[in-house]
This record gives C-alpha cells, structure tokens and sequence, in this order.
C-alpha cells in the first residue's frame, strides 16, 4: 500500500509551488480532481481558488468557461507562476485572505485537497460560503478500504497522498473520511448539492459503499 | 565590463538621452492643496521607447524621495552611472521599452530640473528658498497629469514606483482613476506611519540645526548646509537597510584598521559608509528640497478625508493593481502593503500582491532584480495582451527581429554586475 492509492494533494504544497515556470502556451491536462472541479462550475461566473498554487485551474477555468477568477496562494513560487499566466493572486494565508471579501462577492470557492492541512477547516467552511454562494470543495478519503486494510493490517497510519516524509516531518494533517466531512456539513448546516467521487484518478459511480470505494471526493456545497 | 563597453555594446541599455522640460501655469497659477498658488510651475522629464499610434503603451515612472527623472541610460558617453532604476528600464527589461513609451517625472519641491525651493522665483529674480509653498504628494501628482495632458495621452497602461514612487502611484489610482489602466506600487504605504514621520523629522531638524541653513536663505552665501544635510541622509540610510543587510554588508569589520584606534573618527565599515553616502549626497541634493519633500510624505494620508482607504479607492474598481512588498523592509513594512490590499479587496478591485522574500531591507525594491523583472515583466505581459497595446510605429526590421527572439528579459547573473546594482541603489532611494 503506497500513498499513490490516494489522489496527488493540495496545490499549495511546496512540490506542486515549485512548478513555476509552466510556460503560457502548455498544454493543459488537468489533475483528475481539478478536471471534475471544473466541470462542477458554470461559464461566466466569479470564481476565487484558495490555495490555487500555480494556477493551474484558475487559468483552465479563466480559458476555457470564461469566468471571472481570482486566487489566494501562500507561496511566492506559486504566486509568480499565476502572474506568469495572467492570474490576479494574492499572497497570503487563507483566514486572512477570505475575510478582507465582501459577503457573496463570488459565485463559487474552491478548496482542493487542501482541508486535511488547515487547522480551524469548520471556520473556512464557513467563511468560503459567506464570501461565495458556493462552495466546491475535493478533499483526500482516508476511509478508502486499503487504508482501512493497511492500519489493520500492518498498524500504521496510510501516509498523507504526496507527503513523502514521515508523519513527524511532514506539516501538521487530519485524517479524515467522507463520512466525517458529511457529518461535519450536517452540523453547520452546510448542505451537499453535488457529489462526485473518485477512485485513483478515476471517475466512479457509486451509490452506496462510496466511503470504501473513492480515493477521492467532490462536492459542491451551500449553505442551509 | 567598462562603461564604454556598457554603454555602446549593451543591447538592453537605452542608450543616451536628454531631459525635457515642460512648463505650465504660465498665466493661471497651479493652486495647491494647501491654498497657495504656484507659477510658473517647470517639470523636468524624460522619455525611453515610443508612443504608439493610439498612445496606449505609456508607462510612468515614479521616483523616491531623492531621485530624478532620469530613470534609465546614460547622460553622456562619459556618463558614469545610469539612471536610477536603470536594470529594470530598457531593451527586453521589465518595463520593456521596445513595446512601452516610458516616462520618468522630476517631483514637483525636488532639485532635478522641476521647480522647487531652489528654483528662482521670477517675480524677485531670487531663488525661492522657504517662500516656496508646502507641497503635496497630490500636488505632484496633478503637476504630472498637466504633462500627460500635454503629450496627449488619454490614459496611462500603467503608473509604478517604489517607496514614494509608490505614495504617487497610490495617489494616481485613488484621485486621477479614470487616468491609468494598472498601477504598481512597491514597498509603499497608503499613509505616512509616526515612525516615518519621526525620521523625517530628525532629518529636517539636522539641517535647521546646520548655521549654514541660514532660514533656507542660503543660495547666495556661497556656504550650504551640507553638514545637516549629510547626518539627514545618514538617518534615511540606516532606514533603508535591514539589520540582516548591515551584518551582511558590514558586520563589525573595521576600515582600513587592524584594531581598535581608541578615538573618534570613523572605525566601523558601516561608519565610513553612512560617512560616504551622506557627504557625498550633499554633492548631489538641496537641503531645501530635503525639507519639502520629507514634508510632502509626511502629509500623505489616502485614507482622508473620509477616513476610510476603501471609499479613497472607490473609483479605482477598474484598475489592476500589483501591490509588492519586501520581508525585511521595516520602514515601509509588507503590512503597510496589505492594508492598501485590504481597501482594494473590499473596493472590488482587481489586485496582485506579493511580499518578496529579501533581506535587503526597504533598499531590496531597487535591488531584487530577477524576481521584480519577473513578476513586472508578466504583468505587463499580461496588460498588454488584455488591453491589445500596439506596437510602436516606426520598427525598423532589426528591431522587430530582435523582439521576436526570446530575450534573456533582464535576467541578471553576472556577480559583478549585481553589486554594481547594489552600489547604485545607495544613491537612488
């Protein structure tokens, strides 16, 4: 069992910053969960990526749907890289960038892969559907039945997807399942409008047994 | 690499060029923001690249407190040292003058070629001295808006600057919006902190302190205020560095000694320099100017009247803003810059900010070359594209030949070159 079992994580990583000299002209493959992200949000709406890395979606759905996009991105590597491509970006920390934003000043807020590394995620919750009328975010299910068979099976923690080093090197993360992520929407009253799941870089439709069959899930979320 | 070399070979320089003046409020004086009149009012400017035909690829360039409007290239074959921000103006550099129209500014109150204290006043035939009004960043502002009037150009692609240069640019965005496309201030602040205003003022009380200064009456006595001057620049000097920059530059070396000589005069490298620079900036500065443009930044206040940055910025909802601020600039310090991001998040407004990892201190504007060359050059990039700016008129082949071709885009490598750069920001903040 491999972190490989999991989708490639958060865009604001240092490995996925690092990236930054994408020339304009590349040719656009997105990672499989940005792929689904994109396809989730409509043409022509106000869209704001937290943790939006190199850009890479933000300039896919800036192409190709129209929208209006802006991003917040912790690393100077990351942010030189969306100027590269045309990207408004700030620089900053997610709680500090969020709450500068009027109420509802976009149509969507995307979090990809990146809840597992926040420390106060309920807050962010909370603060992406007061700044947007909508949420997508994609988050890594470390309920998926290999990493259930590895702790049981070798009784140790499925490593965090695309950390290489060891739990005591790597950034501080959460472990959690789909089935935690829906239960935590339950109780601040956040509703899942739409859910897609996959499994290895793979689309899967599932209706039942999704906490145990997807590496990775989608939602568009909104409040109640 | 000698200067004949730099300046005759040097494909990314712009060259030699000359100043232009230009000259308003001939009949009608140009009213300040304090209520008095000036006229008439001489700017003194200078232009690298060429306008296009819908003059929509103009630049301008704002200076620091003690710059000039010559930004970029060379005076004269035996010229020296380039202009100020010369490693970012030229061929293939940031702001690319093979594409741009770039316009650099004298500040109204400054001793460049603009009129200011030490202009002669023509109704007494005598240098103005402290008869000349208190002006403001606004005033130099508006003073600047008469010479894009007069070269004609509806609307700016965008306005930079650093450190002041950056107050104008702020200045620029929030008063004069419907004038400029982007703007880019870098390591600036919307409103003078106590703590500026405290440099500046020991600075200015340096010079009244000098006997020389004489009241500001001193043109004609044949003895300047240099001593005050000097201590003056010696103090914005200590600001513009970062403690990091100092024990990287100086540590607690000692010049030309072996050991300790148990005296007064200057040991300490870090002591020779500030000697160095403040004497040598008293060859170069007016005291008089020192002391109104020191004022016109303490003045500056975006968030007046109404008290509120974001309402200052409420007209400024169509402009792209690049904020960019240094990690270890404690004089303008990056949440300065974040304030100004804040205002213009709440306005609506479109904007990119970075705080630039540096251990240059306030000085590291001038002195990060290859990232400022990057994150300026794909902004622009990016401006130009939305906005479809022409190309100038008038490319000859080669020129046209030589843009296609992927520049190196002012990427600095060369060591020695890059010290030269550091040497030469020494004289430019």
């Amino acid at each position: 069992m491999t972190p490989a079992t999991l989708q490639p994580v958060a865009s604001s990583t240092p490995a996925r910053a690092a990236m930054h000299n994408v020339p304009l002209a590349a040719p656009v493959a997105l990672r499989p969960d940005l792929a689904v992200v994109a396809e989730l949000i409509p043409t022509e709406v106000k869209v704001l990526d937290l943790g939006c890395g190199d850009g890479e979606l933000l300039a896919h759905l800036v192409n190709t749907k129209h929208v209006k996009g802006r991003g917040i991105e912790l690393s100077e590597q990351g942010v030189l890289a969306c100027v590269r491509r045309g990207l408004s970006v700030r620089q900053g920390n997610l709680n500090e960038g969020l709450a500068d934003y009027p109420e509802h000043s976009f149509d969507y807020v995307v979090l990809s892969q990146t809840l597992p590394f926040l420390s106060d995620a309920k807050k962010i919750l909370l603060e992406m559907l007061r700044v947007g009328q909508r949420a997508v975010v994609s988050i890594p299910n470390w309920g998926y039945w290999r990493c259930r068979i590895e702790l049981l099976a070798s009784g140790r923690m499925p490593q965090a997807p695309d950390l290489p080093q060891p739990w005591y090197e790597a950034p501080r993360w959460q472990a959690f399942t789909i089935t935690d992520f829906a239960r935590c929407c339950r109780e601040i009253d956040v509703t899942i409008c739409q859910e897609v799941y996959l499994s290895r870089g793979r689309r899967i439709e599932v209706r039942k047994f999704k906490n145990l069959l997807a590496t990775t899930a989608v939602f568009t979320l909104e409040r109640k | 690499m000698t200067i004949t070399q730099t300046q005759s070979s040097d494909p990314t320089s712009v060259g030699i060029v000359q100043p232009d003046y230009f000259t308003f409020a001939e009949e009608e004086p140009f009213c300040l923001e304090s209520g008095a009149t000036l006229g008439p009012v001489t700017v003194a400017y200078e232009t690298y690249g060429r306008l296009n035909a819908d003059r929509s690829n103009a630049l301008l360039i704002c200076h620091a407190l003690s710059g000039s409007a010559h930004a970029a290239g060379y005076h004269s074959a035996e010229d020296r040292k380039p202009g100020w921000w010369d490693e970012c103006i030229g061929p293939g550099k940031a702001f690319d003058t093979n594409r741009f129209f770039v316009i650099c500014i004298n500040v109204l109150g400054s001793c460049y070629g603009s009129t200011g204290p030490a202009s002669i006043n023509p109704a007494t035939g005598l240098a103005y001295g402290l008869s000349f009004p208190v002006v403001t960043i606004g005033d130099m502002v508006r003073a600047q808006r008469k010479l894009i009037d007069h070269l004609g150009i509806d609307q700016l692609l965008c306005v930079a600057g650093g450190s002041m240069g950056g107050m104008q640019v702020l200045e620029w965005a929030a008063h004069h919006a419907d004038r400029v496309k982007s703007v880019m201030p870098l390591a600036s602040t919307a409103h003078h902190s106590p703590m500026l205003i405290a440099f500046g003022e020991v600075g200015r009380q340096a010079i009244y302190a000098d006997p020389n200064w004489n009241n500001g009456d001193y043109y004609t006595a044949g003895k300047k205020p240099d001593a005050g001057l000097a201590v003056a620049r010696m103090v914005g000097h200590i600001t513009y560095l970062s403690e990091a920059s100092m024990h990287q530059k100086f540590g607690r070396r000692l010049q030309q000694l072996e050991r300790y000589g148990y005296e007064f005069n200057a040991e300490f490298e870090i002591e020779s320099y500030l000697k160095y620079n403040g004497n040598s900036f008293t060859r170069r500065f007016d005291a008089n100017s020192y002391l109104y443009i020191t004022k016109a930044m303490d003045y500056f206040d975006l968030a007046q009247p109404s008290g509120s940055l974001a309402a200052s910025f409420a007209a400024a909802e169509a402009i792209k803003f690049l904020v960019v601020s240094f990690t270890s600039d404690w004089l303008y310090p990056s949440y300065h810059s974040k304030e100004v991001v804040t205002a213009l998040t709440i306005a609506g407004a479109d904007v990119t900010y970075l705080d630039i990892q540096s251990s240059w201190g306030h000085d590291a504007f001038l002195l990060e070359v290859e990232t400022m060359t990057r994150l300026l050059g794909s902004f622009l990039d990016r401006l130009a594209r939305e906005e479809q700016v022409a190309l100038p008129l008038a490319m000859s082949e080669a020129e046209s030949k030589a843009l296609a071709t992927p520049s190196a885009n002012g990427h600095v490598d060369d060591p020695a070159l890059l010290a030269r750069f550091r040497s030469a920001a020494e004289v430019t903040v």
